[in-house]
């Protein structure tokens, strides 16, 4: 009994050390939700997770709804926060009602993933996988293939492309690039979440399209990169602007946002310059109002919200999304993003309480640019989540 | 006293059914009024172009409707040689025996287990088998998609038609078999005519619950957007493209979408309003 006791006061002691900790207080008993993109979801899954262990008494719930509904769902102010994998457009913007501000929270890629016995590796440049998604590319065995891959026995087989029958984000990306290097694209298929296919199969999710393909001979399709590094399923080489042919990793897809980003950090990362950049590359994005006075949303809500944006783009959220094979933003996407969550208040009153950081200076070869110490460290530990 | 408060409650619940039908139905015709307003009633059903680009948008119906109806139909043509037996088994010839408990218990289990999991099965067990057919190259499509669907609502067809054959007073059959009749004969001309409207009745409800499925044939219609011609096609259904877009779609989309919605609820009411009207004359006779 006097045992029991004794345990029961440890354990009692060790929970309230625990729970003094450093922001319980301002913490205690806040929900947070969010609606949006099934893309992020893993991560965000982990790293909410992650956020809510950190501090107790906050709960935050999201629902992977798409970012259709998410959006929608901020719009009608029943969520703190949106997720979406491609930026509003002006329309989307005009019906907000407010200024929505875009915080980049990881990257990821669209990976061109294949079925076909014997060949190991597979080239495609951006006019190749046009004319296999319109449908002109119909056979493995055509000669404009054959001339990209001079090392690969094709066999004659038909070619299945494959594609997502629900509205996604990874669609937008995927055409998004297409429409950059097909003129062909452009003009008969254009960009968006959803399109009017000409040629091929569609499935629902990433997991869809991928189980087709991993189970039809000569199939090939476009799957997230989280979910194809996770599952190493086979994927196609991309030719990218620079000439280079790159496999999608965390390191080549990090390398197309080594380039001049905007300010607002509302941008597309297909067909970047660099020479390592994957040629499919994309940032995700959580939507909050700038100002987050908002019918019922208490003040306390609005510090949690920011300070969970701090803790996702900082080092211990940035490390968890490489564990799950999202991609870490990098240092000066990094920064520009911390700009942007210093700019959300609460009736004219800042938010964050970190400062704003000085932007590295920008060169698009070299990563070795760094001005201070502090940026040392942010960049240290991102090439140990680029490790992972 | 008591009875009084039974009597409200009863009708409490019976009116709350309503209103929630009726609530059902006012909010697929406000959601929907957008895009029958921008097309017209004709110009959405008999459209067969659905393009979801925000620059071209155009939505129509006719697509899915066809989509819809093929799978439905052919299903249920695949379904009744094995309803129809099954029916007679456990309805005439083995009535009231264990062994026709048993198969009709089997046979509702069928109908208990999760669309999902057919879909699985259709996925890895039934498309290797359909590709090997040589129906097409990847094996989705109406073909695949109605052999699920044919299994999938044979226990719905089969347990209300057996009951309608066991609901025939023996006498009648008796009299059959006194004349000389074998007892194929009484199943032919007399069982079988005599449940007949019985029978169609639940052929219709059966058709019914094929036309609103929506799971298992998202996995095995290959989901694309055209008329389907033959049963080597892939194409799509209304439930199944409401299930695929609902969750991205905003703005005309998203009201085309509940227009579709309507019009399967529409369809699947018709299709039931038939079966009662033939039920009722079964009774009648």
């Amino acid at each position: 009994m006097k045992k029991t006791l004794l345990f029961l006061l440890i354990c009692f002691s060790l929970f309230s050390c625990s729970g003094s900790r450093d922001k319980s207080k301002r913490s205690v008993g806040v929900t947070l939700s969010g609606a949006g993109a099934t893309f992020p979801y893993p991560f965000y899954s982990i790293v909410f997770r992650d956020y809510m262990r950190k501090n107790p008494g906050v709960r935050i719930n999201y629902g992977a709804i798409g970012s259709g509904g998410g959006i929608r769902s901020l719009r009608d102010k029943s969520v703190n926060f949106a997720a979406s994998d491609a930026f509003l457009n002006e329309k989307e913007t005009a019906s907000m009602g407010a200024e929505v501000v875009h915080i980049p929270t990881c990257m990821g890629g669209v990976v061109l993933s294949y079925t076909l016995s014997g060949v190991d590796s597979l080239r495609l440049t951006g006019e190749l996988i046009a004319d296999i998604f319109m449908g002109k590319i119909t056979r493995w065995n055509d000669s404009r293939l054959a001339a990209e891959n001079p090392n690969v026995r094709f066999p004659d087989l038909e070619i299945t492309p494959v594609y997502r029958s629900d509205g996604s984000g990874t669609t937008f990306v995927f055409s998004e690039y297409l429409n950059k290097v097909s003129p062909e694209w452009n003009r008969e298929m254009g960009t968006g979440k959803a399109l009017k296919w000409k040629a091929g199969l569609a499935a629902k999710g990433n997991p869809g399209v991928a189980s087709i393909v991993q189970l039809t001979e000569g199939a090939i399709g476009y799957v997230g990169s989280e979910y194809a590094l996770t599952l190493q399923m086979p994927s196609a080489l991309l030719k990218n602007r620079a000439g280079n042919y790159v496999k999608a990793t965390l390191e080549t897809i990090s390398a197309a946002a080594e380039t001049n980003l905007s300010d607002d950090m509302k941008l597309t990362l297909t067909d970047m310059p660099h020479p390592d950049a994957y040629p499919i590359s994309m940032l995700t994005w959580l939507l909050v109002y700038e100002d987050q006075t908002y019918c019922g949303h208490s003040r306390q809500e609005a510090e949690v919200l920011v300070d969970l944006l701090n803790y996702i783009i900082g080092p211990d959220g940035q490390k968890l999304a490489a564990q799950v094979n999202y991609v870490p933003l990098p240092l000066r996407a990094v920064q520009k993003t911390q700009r942007i969550i210093n700019r959300i208040h609460f009736a004219g009153e800042k938010l964050s309480t970190a400062p704003d950081p000085e932007i590295a200076i920008v060169n698009v070869l070299s990563e070795t640019e760094t001005v201070g110490d502090h940026e040392k460290t942010v960049l240290h530990e991102k090439s140990l989540a680029d490790e992972r | 006293m008591k009875d009084k408060i039974f009597k409200g409650l009863l009708f409490a619940a019976a009116l709350a059914i309503l209103l929630l039908t009726a609530g059902v139905i006012y909010v697929l015709v406000k959601q929907s009024l957008n895009v029958f307003h921008e097309y017209g009633v004709f110009g959405f059903i008999f459209n067969a172009e659905w393009d979801p680009r925000p620059e071209t948008e155009e939505y129509g119906a006719w697509s899915f409707i066809i989509g819809t109806l093929f799978t439905a139909f052919f299903a249920l043509l695949l379904c009744i040689p094995f309803s129809l037996p099954v029916a007679l088994f456990n309805g005439e010839y083995f009535k009231g025996y264990k062994i026709s408990s048993f198969v009709s218990s089997v046979v509702d289990l069928l109908a208990g287990i999760p669309s999902i999991v057919y879909g699985l099965w259709g996925f890895y067990t039934l498309r290797p088998i359909v590709i090997q057919l040589g129906v097409n190259a990847q094996g989705f499509g109406i073909f695949l998609a109605s052999i699920v669907l044919a299994v999938m609502i044979i226990p719905y067809a089969s347990s209300l038609s057996a009951e309608f054959l066991s609901m025939i007073p023996d006498t009648v059959k008796e009299g059959a078999y006194s004349l000389g009749a074998t007892r194929a004969e009484t199943i032919r001309h007399v069982s079988l005519p005599m449940a007949s409207s019985g029978i169609v009745a639940a052929y219709i409800l059966a058709l019914g619950r094929a036309l609103g499925e929506t799971m298992a044939v998202t996995m095995l219609i290959g989901n694309t957007t055209n008329v389907p011609t033959s049963l080597r096609d892939t194409g799509n259904t209304m439930a199944s493209v409401i299930a695929n877009q609902f969750g991205e779609a905003d703005g005309l989309k998203l009201s085309a979408l509940i227009g579709i919605g309507l019009l399967l609820f529409l369809i699947t009411a018709v299709i039931n309003l038939i079966a009662k009207f033939i039920m009722k004359k079964l009774s009648v006779r």
